[in-house]
């Protein structure tokens, strides 16, 4: 690429530029065209990706229901039904947003209206470090820690080898730093002169942070909440590891459930010869997993285009 | 009372309500922080009596679980690192230079290429997993678990983090020095590889080492795309079938063996320096390099 713009700055066609002609975006310039034409390429390349999901998992899925009738999906038993897993990964999702919207948000209140900038430029990659953890390692942890150690033992409660709830808690200390570092960019991007205005009122710091930064930021808040939710519902590793593999439909999270994605993992690993009704059931999964974070993301970003208030 | 501590209402803080509010905001900063630590001691503690050099020079064994090791997890994860930069790092970054410096951002479709890309990075990473078996099978190869699929799922997943971790590096560049040299008679192609470019690789350099290393952790696709869960041998190439650490660990966990438990932390732990000291280099390039105008 550097020598077709050594080229073109190099020797510029003589005469190209002639006295009556200065309107330079008129001038053809072969190189850059073509440069420009590439880079166009490789930005519809990696927007096709969308397209690309959609038609690899639409045929596996249309072989599926030409196998199995839609009812037999849409049940709550049968070992075709998905709703079992919908529910587990329901489950696994609310325990990881009741510890990571708290503790991600008060972090990224502690971060915005409090720390000094030197305490924030060390902290926040503290917090980002989080997200960096490989979700096996998460997923172990869950089973060899939080089960046998915190909850059995130090809790004391009657849990099973895998289960619901080991899981949903270490999603949600996976989830933190997604909610901590959006939520941390718009409280941030809350204008200096409204925390002022609020302090000249007489209020202290937590009043000025809960009344005036929180709401001013409401929408950027509620956009982090929901991108930590569509990561919590496509994690894979921490489930499969500690939720448990065997399709179970129960509202006790103490119980183990098989998510949308520990199954995909499991099924995937397993030896399906494919255009089995097995083989195929894993696209469909995998399409409704996809459209359920498509809806998600689609309604995070409207929130942000709709309620951003631009100061 | 200063002038300074009446400018950030700090002297009204005083009272036990704000007190305990300030210990709730402290104690969910370090929630997460605490649980890393409880982590990497446990899986320390664990795993501290298979820190040896067999850990990472022996293949997986079964048959002696005392001295097994990760050899072939760590080549493959070296392996699937340049697959997947050679695949994604190029696509990301040339993607990102059209969107910010040639796209025409008031085109409808230039604005759907950008939401369709902000919904792909939070696309599941399994579901990369399934489109890269489909890729494959739609090129021809009928091989499973080799380092090109797996780099492969891990490049379209990552593909997007580059794409708008460079976009944001390239935006945070001042249209001065872009009007300066097109001023000067540079076209904009000229003014994107010499001025734009060179003044953004702090930036994009994160933006690669953060996707790359998240790469390296992630599991779930590979899983997908069939790699092994342990290997005796060494990856001999793009077509070669490979396991990668997080493979490895994970079908070690699934093991009653005492011995292949110990060393699924030892692996966790050699996991988590390679991702780790990525993220350290990421941060450090990012307060060191990056130039703020």
């Amino acid at each position: 690429m550097s020598t077709s713009s050594a080229t073109v700055a190099g020797s510029p066609p003589p005469g190209a530029g002639s006295s009556g002609d200065i309107n330079l975006s008129k001038k053809p310039r072969p190189a850059e065209s073509a440069i420009k034409v590439l880079l166009a390429t490789c930005a519809l390349l990696s927007a096709l990706i969308s397209v690309g999901i959609v038609a690899a998992l639409i045929d596996p899925v249309i072989d599926f229901f030409g196998q199995v009738p839609f009812g037999d999906y849409f049940a709550l038993e049968g070992e075709y039904g998905v709703l079992p897993l919908i529910n587990a990964t329901m489950i696994t999702t609310i325990i990881a947003l009741l510890v990571a919207v708290p503790l991600g948000l008060g972090a990224a209140m502690y971060l915005s209206e409090y720390a000094s900038p030197r305490a924030r430029r060390i902290l926040k990659p503290t917090v980002e470090l989080l997200a960096g953890v490989p979700s096996v390692v998460y997923g172990f942890f869950a089973l060899a820690f939080v089960t046998p150690t915190l909850l059995q033992d130090i809790l004391s409660l009657d849990v099973g080898f895998t289960n619901m709830l080991a899981a949903g808690l270490i999603l949600g200390v996976m989830v933190i730093p997604t909610i901590a570092s959006l939520a941390e960019d718009s409280l941030s991007a809350v204008p200096m002169a409204m925390r002022q205005g609020s302090l000249a009122m007489g209020a202290n710091r937590m009043q000025t942070t809960v009344r005036v930064v929180f709401p001013a930021a409401l929408s950027g808040i509620a956009a982090a909440i929901v991108l930590g939710m569509s990561r919590a519902i496509g994690e894979t590793m921490i489930v499969t590891l500690a939720a448990g593999n065997i399709k179970n439909f129960t509202l006790d999270p103490r119980d183990g459930a098989q998510t949308m994605t520990g199954f995909i993992a499991n099924t995937a690993g397993g030896e399906n010869p494919v255009g089995s009704v097995d083989y195929n059931m894993l696209f469909a999964v995998g399409m409704t997993l996809f459209l359920i974070t498509l809806v998600i993301n689609m309604v995070s970003i409207f929130i942000v285009r709709r309620y951003r208030q631009a100061y | 009372m200063t002038e300074a501590t009446a400018l950030t209402g700090r002297s009204k803080d005083r009272n036990v309500r704000s007190i305990l509010f300030l210990v709730a905001l402290w104690f969910s900063l370090f929630f997460g922080v605490m649980v890393l630590a409880v982590l990497i001691i446990d899986t320390a503690i664990e795993g501290s009596s298979r820190f040896d050099a067999a850990l990472l020079t022996e293949y997986a064994s079964r048959v002696r679980p005392e001295s097994t090791g990760f050899r072939a997890g760590i080549l493959g994860t070296v392996w699937l690192m340049g697959v997947t930069a050679v695949l994604a790092v190029p696509l990301g970054i040339a993607a990102a230079v059209y969107f910010e410096e040639f796209a025409d951002n008031r085109r409808w479709y230039n604005r759907v290429l950008e939401v369709n890309l902000q919904n792909l990075a939070a696309v599941p990473a399994i579901v990369y997993g399934l489109l890269a078996v489909a890729v494959m099978a739609v090129l021809g190869f009928s091989e499973t678990g080799t380092a090109l699929g797996g780099g492969l799922a891990l490049a379209l997943l990552i593909l997007p983090v580059i794409v708008i971790t460079t976009r944001e590096a390239l935006r945070a560049v001042p249209d001065d020095i872009r009007q300066g040299s097109l001023a000067l008679g540079a076209t904009v192609w000229q003014t994107t590889w010499r001025q734009t470019l060179p003044s953004s690789v702090p930036g994009i350099a994160t933006g690669t080492i953060l996707g790359l290393s998240r790469a390296i952790g992630e599991a779930a696709p590979l899983i997908v795309v069939g790699l092994a869960g342990s290997l005796r041998f060494d990856p001999t190439g793009v077509m070669s079938p490979i396991t990668a650490l997080p493979m490895q660990i994970y079908s070690l966990t699934s093991q009653s063996q005492e011995d292949l438990r110990v060393a699924a932390s030892a692996g966790i732990i050699v996991l988590l320096v390679m991702v780790l000291s990525l993220n350290a280099l990421a941060i450090v390039i990012r307060n060191k390099f990056q130039r703020s105008w």
